[in-house]
């Protein structure tokens, strides 16, 4: 996934990937600092500093700002900020080291479990699992119980238990990448695999490399710190960071800002390159770039220059006016229906129409301020149920229609029904927020409702999970769950389209009857000129976020009057028609490709 | 349901099997010759010769392997030299102390975790949201050995609020409120860097399923907010939570290696510090297989729990 932001530049002013990193004031924050103690550590050796080794009996733990020691002595009289700053320079070296052995051999491991595959991948992975199957710093301390105790076997013991992660996500990538058609391509001129393997793959597997590196480096000079603390890792006179503050220790209650000063450099150090790596791994990971994950809230984000009348008189069920929506990119909003105006009586149904990206969905959910947002907004419009502007009403009273005088059946029952609640139980849960029945109550009519779409055998098909269903069942629990409460007005975001023929046919059916037994208003969107000929009393257009052609079915059907129309109705085809239906069509989209 | 169970049960057991061969080989990579380092100036080819065939050594690695591990199904891990009593003795007296810290460490990371991660993406981009992923940040940056230096030198030195270290007091305590007083500062500060990952991972986690279909669904019910989060999207979202936890149940049996030795814990990890820096193999083998093998465990029920929140997992 990593592959493609680096391979596929995007069309527009795309920016690179340092911008990228330095926009992010925090990861900017973090490699600024995390450079500056870079340098300090390398310099080390040039800087006016003590010998950080020589012993000062006399002078020892002086108070930070004591003459001649900016931050003090140790137990010893050494000096501290000199201590520190080759402490830090001992760390960092032994961290990025252990960092890199692990990166060198896990993505070893990785590359060829991920690109031989068969037993060889088993074996590999198995062996990996095994390593993970610890608790990471109890294999590392037993292993340097083996090795004796020591601040290169503390170094090899970090970089062993940290092999797995880099083994793994390594494999995961290779396996994706070595199918691809470049790789086919390299094995079909005949490279080695070793050749392909370096020169092919590897270059495609280094974001995740370099992602991974980033995230955990500081998690090790952590852990090799730990280890020289708990006096595992360096030993005198070489010492770490973790050591200093493992020696201090002893005289924390005395003077504890021999123990302090090392922490606090750890903890900086860490922290530092912590935000670096969050902020390479969000450059390097689309994804979360792209604002992705978002969290949509309550009803859809409403920001009109005027306000429509608050009610209107001698409406129908619904009406729409003039309703636009678009999304908010950040820096503009981008329409995505403009100027949406319909009416809908009680007991009529409307067929929106039109192609996929024509703004059907945006519209629907748009009605009840569905639609997600961030990053949808309503930016102008009204919409009247029984009369009343619903998208100014109280958060409260709108979301209180929903489900109750306005119901919606989605597309796919598969994903929007919830997979861990019982059928029967998300039914009855539609009725309980809207009434104030007793649970077993409200569970009774739960089965009425799903005897009365047509499910057999109801009362024990009640206690299934929707992944126990077929998907016609599924979407009859759908549709159970938006007649719960007996609604006016019932709006089907094309129902019918994740089903086969047979049973779409009975699902329209079920929503035919519906409407005449109940008179419900039934705004049907679909894509299928087939299905508003079968059942919708009149017809509208959609394309490119606007209503084209609006009119009763029947007319529009004989007469269409814009050319799209023409388009989708020529789509339908007739059975044994055979080649005839793309002579048939082929003309009309002449001037639609131009 | 028990099937599963009997399932991911059996499936367990290789997984121990793999971890007592990475104990086994790990002993093995030990340098020098065990008979020369026992017998010391008395290592003539002789006395070396009958010490290895006295322990075994002899023979070949598999072979070796067989006989250490039909031992240990016996509860016969070795003795301890430095200590002369049995490995397993030792460990299972440890073994309470460092389940009490960890069960406690794992509580506090848990609760405080999923909640701060549930308010951060419920409140996405705000300022709870900001103040909780700056005390994450700290909390994963934080090496747990100095915050528990820090903790230890402001609640007992400077407020005098709690105790230093140790599980019980010297003089009259021994009851659960001391136990309690005791166990504040260490299980505390083990939990922060664990809670750190929970609540960044419960976040994300959240944020996930807020996106789903379903939540639109619930939505388009008339649900309030509060039911939409708490009832559907937490559900949903606890059955990639449970798994982290489980992970975290590593961290902490790990992490308690530096806490036990800051608060003089009396646990396995302060045991195997001890052992490591006498070089008591036999007891660091002990001990670690232990605490994996709790790990292991400790997963296997994690998994056993997402099933029985996610009815898809069980076919």
């Amino acid at each position: 996934m990593t592959d493609m932001t680096l391979s596929a530049p995007e069309p527009r002013k795309r920016r690179s990937n340092w911008q990228l990193l330095m926009a992010n004031r925090l990861a900017a924050a973090g490699l600024f600092l995390f450079g500056f103690i870079v340098i300090l550590a390398v310099l080390a050796p040039v800087l006016p500093l003590p010998n950080p080794d020589i012993t000062d009996q006399p002078n020892r733990l002086l108070p930070p700002f004591a003459d001649g020691h900016l931050l003090g002595t140790d137990h010893l009289g050494r000096d501290i900020l000199s201590r520190l700053i080759w402490g830090t320079q001992v760390s960092l070296i032994v961290g990025v080291s252990a960092t890199a052995l692990a990166a060198i051999f896990g993505s070893l491991i990785g590359l060829v479990a991920g690109y031989a595959r068969g037993a060889t991948d088993s074996v590999l992975m198995r062996f990996v699992d095994m390593l993970m199957a610890f608790p990471y710093i109890l294999l590392a301390i037993a292993i340097v119980a083996a090795l004796g105790p020591g601040l290169l076997n503390a170094l090899y013991a970090i970089a062993i238990v940290n092999i797995p992660f880099f083994a793994r996500n390594i494999r995961g990538v290779t396996v994706s990448i070595r199918n691809r058609e470049f790789v086919d391509a390299a094995r079909l001129s005949g490279k080695s695999h070793p050749a392909i393997l370096f020169t092919e793959v590897l270059p495609n597997v280094l974001p995740v490399i370099v992602i991974t590196m980033s995230t955990t480096v500081g998690w090790m000079i952590l852990e090799t710190a730990g280890l020289s603390f708990l006096g595992l890792g360096a030993q005198p006179p070489t010492s770490d960071l973790g050591s200093m503050l493992g020696q201090a220790r002893a005289q924390l209650f005395t003077a504890p800002h021999a123990s302090i000063i090392p922490g606090i450099m750890i903890f900086v150090l860490v922290m530092c390159i912590n935000l670096l790596g969050d902020g390479i791994r969000d450059v390097l990971d689309p994804r979360l770039r792209s604002g992705a994950l978002d969290r949509p809230m309550p009803i859809t984000k409403i920001d009109r220059k005027t306000k429509p009348a608050a009610t209107l008189e001698d409406a129908p069920a619904l009406v729409v006016d003039n309703l636009s929506t678009g999304f908010d990119d950040g820096k503009a909003i981008t329409p995505a229906v403009r100027d949406i105006s319909f009416r809908l009586g009680k007991g009529e149904c409307l067929g929106l129409i039109g192609e996929s990206g024509s703004g059907k969905s945006v519209t629907a959910l748009s009605l009840m301020g569905l639609v997600a947002s961030p990053p949808g907004v309503i930016t102008a419009g009204g919409v009247y149920v029984g009369g009343r502007e619903v998208l100014s009403l109280r958060e409260q009273e709108l979301i209180g229609l929903r489900g109750g005088r306005v119901a919606y059946v989605f597309q796919d029952p598969l994903t929007t029904l919830h997979p861990l609640f019982r059928v029967g139980e998300q039914i009855a849960e539609a009725i309980l927020v809207h009434e104030s029945v007793g649970k077993s109550e409200a569970h009774r009519r739960a089965v009425e409702l799903m005897e009365t779409v047509g499910i057999r055998d109801a009362r024990s098909r009640a206690s299934a999970y929707p992944h126990e269903l077929s998907g016609g069942q599924r979407q009859r629990i759908g549709i159970a769950m938006a007649l719960a409460n007996d609604p006016d007005i019932i709006i089907a975001d094309e129902p019918t389209t994740a089903l086969d023929v047979t049973v779409q046919a009975r699902i329209l059916e079920l929503l035919q009857n519906l409407r005449r037994e109940r008179g419900l208003a039934l705004l049907l969107i679909t894509h299928d000129f087939g299905v508003v000929a079968q059942v919708c009393d009149r017809v509208a257009v959609m394309k490119n976020g606007e209503i084209v052609e609006q009119g009763e079915t029947g007319a529009v059907l004989r007469d269409p009057q814009h050319d799209y129309t023409k388009r989708l109705i020529a789509c339908v085809p007739e059975l044994g028609e055979g080649q005839a239906f793309l002579d048939r069509v082929r003309p009309l989209f002449v001037e639609a490709r131009t | 349901m028990t099937a599963y169970i009997g399932k991911r049960l059996l499936a367990a057991i290789p997984v121990i099997l793999g971890l007592s061969i990475i104990v086994f080989l790990v002993m093995k990579l030990i340098p020098g010759d065990p008979a020369q380092a026992l017998l010391g100036s008395y290592a003539t080819p002789d006395n070396v010769e009958r010490i290895n065939r006295a322990l075994g050594l002899d023979r070949s690695w598999p072979e070796q392997y067989v006989i250490w591990i039909g031992n240990l199904l016996q509860g016969d891990f070795g003795r301890s030299y430095i200590l002369n009593r049995p490995v397993i003795d030792e460990v299972l007296d440890r073994f309470s102390a460092t389940l009490i810290l960890a069960g406690a460490s794992l509580l506090i990371c848990s609760v405080l975790g999923i909640l701060a991660g549930i308010v951060s993406a419920v409140r996405q981009f705000g300022w709870t949201d900001r103040i909780v992923t700056f005390f994450v940040l700290i909390g994963i940056s934080m090496p747990a050995f100095f915050l528990g230096l820090v903790l230890i030198l402001l609640f007992a030195v400077q407020w005098r609020l709690l105790p230093a270290s140790g599980m019980y007091a010297v003089y009259g305590g021994g009851d659960l409120p001391d136990l309690l007083r005791h166990l504040i500062l260490p299980a505390g500060t083990l939990a922060i860097v664990a809670t750190g990952v929970v609540a960044r991972l419960t976040r994300a986690a959240m944020l996930e399923v807020l996106r789903q279909d379903f939540i639109r669904t619930a939505r388009a019910k008339g649900l309030s907010e509060n039911a939409v989060i708490y009832r559907h999207a937490f559900r949903a979202a606890l059955v990639s939570i449970i798994p982290v936890i489980g992970i975290q149940t590593g961290f902490v049996l790990g992490g308690a290696v530096y806490i036990e030795t800051v608060f003089q814990w009396p646990g396995l990890g302060q045991m195997l510090v001890k052992a490591v820096s006498t070089r008591d193999l036999l007891l660091v083998q002990g001990g670690v297989l232990v605490a994996a093998t709790l790990y292991v465990l400790v997963n296997l029920l994690a998994d056993v729990a997402q099933a029985m929140l996610d009815p898809r997992l069980k076919a």
